[in-house]
């Protein structure tokens, strides 16, 4: 029987209801070997047995389910749903922004009727957030569309902006709409939450599902408040040991997108779980989760724990129910990481899978550094990379361009103190630093958008990033190189004008 | 019920999927209305299409037969992504506007890299002379941006055949009914080359690509559940074809 559970691959062994129960490893021969520094084989991930069932001595036992499994049931009324089921899902929020908002609306309107209200005007967030600071007339307009919509339909939370000259003389202006959504109480523990950008998965952070969404499928929200959904069978990732004081969350998910590929994940959910995970903050959690698409994951989710409590309870007094996977639910498959082995990694271009280490790629002359977005533009971001510079004393050797992804992460720049640092905030190291002035707040070049955007990339240049993307034109130029590294990466290659291992810095 | 109800489908499995094991929990919505327990339930049948007749998108016009593409194959290879099939700085356009619609299409493709000498739209053009794109694994992944088939199916191209899709691009290729995205059982984007005279047939059970040039042919995974949708040009009008939601805006 314990053949049947034994994978041929090195890495992953699929379970099968079957092999349910059947534990014929003990738990201590689950541990993972070593890190390696190859793409091809790693031996950092050892297969794992198929989840233990709990032994039941009664004759019929329910089976055990996921999380996401969970959280859908129940957004779907059923007492029990199973991968590839499709069900009619209850959503508790709908996200959208500036870029599909106007879209989804028209499809909306399109196809319930001119005078159609949507079905719950508190369910509905919209976030403009991608293309504000620009004198492009369409991208201009479209914030004026969601404007009229949001009057039209009342709706509750709409975060606007109509004074682009100073965004702090706009109080309801946000800015990147994932990191906002948490900053304001939207993403709650079981919930189901939805929006028309890939990244929408980062409120998986919070123990809730959370997809992406086309403007057609939006649209068909926005007047039902329902959506159709195949329930996902769930990868496991389970990452244990002690983070080294210059790992960030971006390196653990670059090594998993490096592991499994950009198709790695494609339909499943990635569920995160061990005591490094315990371990990080919010916003590291939001930083694994928010890439989780990267690897063509439907949705990737975090189990609540007391800190996820704290940081939703001090947000929002709207009830929720956290949801744990049982522990006898099946995944498809179980990854495990030794992160106490892991070294700082960047994803070279064009691809979020093309990973290697930073020190493998330091002789990389780079022309900028950009520290931002929804993945690595948050307070904690921005907290790393001053700590880092403060801690080198020395200043950069290419631009480097800042933008914080929130109003508040924004005013956390200018405010917090920076740990170790006698009281300085980031601004001031970073002014010390010689960085470019913090920008106001959106999803700035993250994506490139329209030319005038804020550190566009419009030449071919090479950029050291703490974004999400790197596919050949994402930040603007066709021909222009990306790197995608973590906070201290990007700021220790910021200091030397090649890709930089921070521990250069830091030890 | 439950029948009509599986066969709706729109997750768009590509087979087709296992035997209801479910009720559907009843609808609250103003518009969308199914309830298992009523058997009084009146399904509307066929559309009025009145409310649609001014717009010109793919999702709103009248359903047409187009089980065999023929023309011009456009070759691409792993990976392809969002922002290669339309770059962000595009995205200002609203697709359900139907005159950005039509501008979406000359713009598709036009993020591949220089490499690509032949343009998938010429400039100064609206449409592609490619029905056909040929792709390998991954096509489509990235944004959520329903931009991307979209000004593929502006652009006039009638299907995508990829080794695999990215998850959302699937879903909004069918939600849209844009384009058909279909699966290659073999790496066809190494067997063909742009400009090749290709033939796509779907046919129930063993679709088939046929390039003309090379005289091979190639069978594609079936479609599955997502067919229809497609057929019916979009989730909303299949769903109201199906009798899911009513035929008639308010």
């Amino acid at each position: 029987m314990a053949s049947s559970v034994i994978s041929s691959s090195p890495f992953v062994c699929k379970s099968s209801k079957k092999d349910l129960g059947l534990s014929s490893f003990p738990k201590s021969s689950q541990i993972s070997v070593n890190r390696c520094q190859k793409k091809s084989i790693s031996r950092k991930i050892v297969s794992v047995m198929a989840p233990q069932r709990s032994s039941s001595t009664t004759g019929s036992v329910k089976t055990g389910m996921t999380m996401t499994e969970k959280i859908l049931a129940k957004a779907s009324e059923k007492s029990q749903v199973v991968p590839g089921d499709n069900i009619w899902v209850n959503v508790d929020v709908l996200m959208t922004h500036d870029v599909c908002g106007p879209g989804a609306f028209g499809i909306f309107k399109r196809e319930f009727g001119e005078k159609a209200k949507v079905w719950d005007p508190e369910k509905i967030v919209v976030i403009p957030d991608h293309y504000i600071f620009t004198t492009d007339k369409r991208a201009n307009r479209n914030v004026d569309i969601m404007r009229e919509h949001c009057r039209e339909q009342n709706i509750k939370y709409f975060y606007d902006i109509t004074d682009l000259g100073d965004f702090r003389a706009n109080p309801d202006y946000k800015g990147v709409c994932h990191v906002a959504l948490a900053q304001e109480g939207h993403c709650r523990p079981g919930e189901v939450l939805l929006g028309t950008d890939s990244h929408t998965c980062t409120a998986g952070a919070f123990g809730q599902f959370a997809t992406g969404i086309g403007n057609t499928d939006a649209g068909f929200v926005l007047g039902t408040g329902k959506i159709l959904l195949k329930v996902p069978p769930t990868m496991r990732f389970i990452l244990d040991g002690e983070m080294p004081s210059y790992l960030q969350a971006k390196d653990l998910i670059l090594q998993i997108i490096g592991e499994i590929s950009v198709a790695g994940a494609t339909y499943k959910t990635m569920e995160f779980s061990g005591t490094t995970i315990e371990s990080l903050t919010m916003e590291e959690r939001m930083t694994l989760c928010n890439m989780v698409v990267e690897a063509g994951g439907k949705n990737g989710v975090i189990p609540p724990d007391a800190t996820t409590f704290n940081y939703v309870e001090n947000r929002t007094s709207v009830p929720f129910e956290p949801v744990y996977s049982d522990g006898n639910a099946s995944f498809v498959a179980d990854y495990r990481f030794d992160v106490s082995k892991l070294e700082p990694v960047v994803a070279k271009p064009h691809s979020p899978d093309n990973r290697a280490l930073a020190r493998e790629c330091k002789d990389v002359k780079i022309d900028r550094v950009y520290i931002g977005s929804c993945t690595g533009g948050k307070t904690e971001d921005f907290v790393a990379a001053a700590k880092l510079f403060h801690a080198s004393g020395k200043k950069v050797k290419v631009p480097t361009f800042l933008v914080p992804a929130t109003q508040k992460v924004w005013m956390d720049v200018y405010a917090l103190p920076v740990p170790g640092s006698g009281g300085k905030t980031c601004a001031q190291i970073f002014e010390e630093a010689g960085c470019d002035t913090p920008t106001s707040p959106s999803c700035g070049a993250c994506l490139g958008g329209p030319a005038d955007t804020y550190a566009r990339l419009n030449e071919p240049q090479v950029c050291v990033s703490t974004t999400n993307r790197n596919f050949p034109g994402r930040m603007g130029h066709k021909e222009g190189q990306i790197y995608l590294a973590s906070p201290y990466t990007a700021a220790a290659s910021a200091l030397t004008g090649h890709v930089t291992d921070p521990r250069e810095f830091l030890q | 019920m439950a029948a009509s109800l599986q066969s709706a489908n729109p997750t768009f499995s590509r087979t087709l999927a296992s035997p209801s094991r479910s009720s559907f929990a009843p609808f609250r919505s103003p518009f969308v209305r199914f309830d298992t327990a009523s058997a009084s339930f009146n399904y509307k049948p066929l559309v009025s299409r009145e409310a649609s007749s001014a717009f010109v998108t793919r999702s709103a016009a009248e359903p047409q037969e187009r089980k065999t593409f023929h023309g011009l194959c456009y070759v691409v290879g792993d990976n392809i992504d969002t922002d290669q099939i339309i770059p962000a700085e595009f995205l200002t356009l609203v697709p359900s506007n139907p005159e950005e619609y039509e501008k979406l299409g000359s713009y598709a493709l036009i993020g591949l890299p220089a490499a690509y000498k032949e343009r998938f739209v010429q400039p100064g053009e609206t449409k592609t002379k490619y029905s056909i794109i040929i792709g390998g694994e991954n096509f489509g992944c990235g944004s959520s941006r329903e931009h991307a088939p979209v000004c593929l199916g502006a652009a006039g191209a009638k299907a995508v055949v990829a080794q695999s899709y990215a998850r959302i691009f699937f879903r909004n290729s069918v939600a849209t009914g844009e384009i058909y995205p279909l699966d290659s059982e073999v790496r066809v984007c190494d067997e063909c080359k742009t400009g090749d005279v290709a033939t796509v047939e779907l046919r129930e059970g063993d679709s088939i690509l046929i390039n003309h040039t090379t005289g091979k042919e190639y069978k594609l995974k079936p479609i599955g559940d997502a067919g229809p949708v497609i057929d019916a040009g979009g989730i909303f009008a299949y769903a109201r074809k199906a009798g899911m939601i009513p035929s008639a805006a308010a």
